[in-house]
């Protein structure tokens, strides 16, 4: 009997895992950025000191993951697993930092929904009574994203004006079974929608479905009024994105208030800084939600909030062949 | 603009095989809803954007070609040396970070002329030499410039084979 699963597709844990620790980095961009001093570290370049790009990422994600354990107390001999995931193939920056970490690890892949994605599996094998201490982590990085799911960074390339701008950085969070500090009280796991969207320049507009599905279905399943969260996040869905993810879900009844917001349109300023219709990438939803919500809870200025990161789960040689580009959105209720 | 009703539909997901023809129904809705919400680009800060910038690369190069026919070279032997240092400036300045941003600004007025091609090849250079000189950069250099060439050429021997027919 599955006792601690309320309605479709959503877990009340009944012993909510505590964030005991949170560490989060970006690069130049997002350090220019409107959220800029709630995160940990802010770098002055994307490189990092290193030759790739993808061994950037890799760096940006061991570091967070560092920042994450220091500011936790827990050494890492003491953590049972780490989850962790990325943008690129064969999600190297993940099992790559883990080389580094000797942590017991569970790579995961759900595009940019992997922070809320390896929230809830943390907090389910925390509360099944698996571990003590679970690592989550993940990372994006604009020029390792651009190079495997565009175009080489310096070509003459005009960008649409849906096209949104992968945030460089990594969060990292350390989930308790005890202690002190915001707890992760529900998870709602997303269905994989799609509705044949196909241009790889407007990505918001292909999980914003799959956004409004899980969010409905986790309001149907909590049976929490929308009004009861003061901030509803979506990942990264952009500003065509979270206009239609508007629309979905008002056209299902459910009038969202000024309590919504969107993490790719918080991290930049899309006036001034050149970043199309927004933030995107696994960084982007981490490191606000890890970093800037988390802040803003620890300044009593949040309680409640739920988080639907979204993933676009296409992959290169999907696109090329034609395919419609797939959604998931994954959701994590985070309490104080 | 898709009715309310309709609208309605969009998230929920059709349980049977047999529900792919409201699928279908349901993308087209959601087309609709997603072209009515979709910015409009500027389209005529983005022509002028183009046609100045465009307009300018192709004045410096009627600027070069000039320097060299005054040098003595006739307009024919003046366009190798000038394709040559158009080629090499549109590298020099992919290499500085400088031409992407040009076409950030410009559009089309900075990939047409050949200073832009340059840039495809060099771009792609610079991004596939972690891979190596061989399997990397060696191979990748044309992943965008190749099918440049690839259809040009075809088009060259067709356009051949059609001036060949009608001279017959």
């Amino acid at each position: 009997m599955a006792s601690k699963k309320i309605g479709k597709a959503t877990i009340k844990f009944t012993n909510p895992p505590v964030i005991a620790g949170t560490g989060t980095i970006v690069g130049p961009m997002e350090g220019r950025g409107p959220l800029a001093d709630d995160f940990d570290v802010a770098l002055p370049d994307m490189t990092c000191g290193e030759k790739t790009a993808e061994r950037s990422e890799r760096k940006l994600l061991e570091q967070a993951a560092q920042i994450a354990l220091e500011r936790s107390s827990v050494d890492k001999s003491m953590v049972d697993y780490y989850i962790a995931g990325d943008l690129l193939n064969q999600i190297i920056s993940a099992s790559f930092s883990a080389r580094q970490l000797a942590i017991p690890f569970l790579g995961v892949y759900g595009a940019c929904s992997t922070c809320a994605m390896g929230t809830a599996l943390g907090g389910m094998i925390l509360d099944g009574g698996f571990a003590n201490y679970v690592l989550v982590a993940c990372s994006s990085h604009y020029q390792a994203a651009e190079r495997q799911f565009r175009y080489p960074i310096e070509l003459n390339i005009k960008h649409k004006t849906t096209s949104q701008y992968t945030v460089t950085g990594a969060g990292a969070l350390v989930l308790a079974s005890s202690g002190e500090g915001p707890r992760v009280t529900w998870a709602t796991t997303g269905k994989v929608i799609d509705l044949g969207v196909k241009d790889q320049c407007n990505l918001g507009a292909a999980m914003a479905p799959a956004a409004a599905d899980t969010f409905l279905r986790h309001v149907a399943d909590t049976g929490h009024a929308p009004d009861t969260y003061d901030l509803i996040l979506t990942g990264d869905l952009g500003s065509l994105g979270s206009e239609l993810f508007k629309a979905l879900v008002k056209d299902a009844g459910c009038n969202l208030q000024g309590n919504y917001n969107d993490c790719g349109l918080m991290i930049f300023d899309t006036k001034t800084q050149r970043v199309g219709a927004g933030g995107s990438g696994c960084a982007c939803s981490a490191v606000v939600t890890f970093g800037h919500v988390l802040k803003q809870m620890e300044r009593g200025k949040l309680k409640k909030v739920l988080l639907i990161a979204t993933g676009a789960l296409l992959s290169p040689l999907s696109f090329q062949q034609g395919e419609s580009i797939p959604g998931v959105g994954h959701a994590i209720v985070i309490e104080r | 603009m898709p009715s309310q009703k309709a609208r309605q539909q969009i998230t929920k997901m059709p349980e049977t095989i047999q529900a792919a023809q409201e699928q279908k129904r349901r993308q087209k809705v959601y087309e609709q809803l997603v072209a009515e919400k979709k910015p409009k680009p500027p389209y005529v800060r983005n022509f002028l954007a183009a046609f100045v910038t465009g307009g300018t690369i192709c004045l410096l190069g009627q600027g070069v070609l000039s320097f060299f026919v005054r040098r003595g070279m006739d307009n024919v032997a003046a366009t190798a040396p000038t394709l040559t240092v158009m080629i090499l400036l549109g590298i020099v300045l992919t290499a500085f970070g400088v031409y992407d941003e040009l076409a950030e600004f410009a559009g089309a007025g900075a990939a047409v002329p050949i200073t832009g091609f340059a840039n495809t090849i060099a771009a792609s250079a610079i991004d596939f030499k972690h891979e190596g000189w061989v399997l990397g950069m060696g191979a990748k250099m044309f992943i965008i410039a190749g099918p440049v060439i690839v259809y040009g050429v075809l088009s060259g021997v067709f356009a051949a084979f059609v001036k060949l027919i009608t001279k017959l």
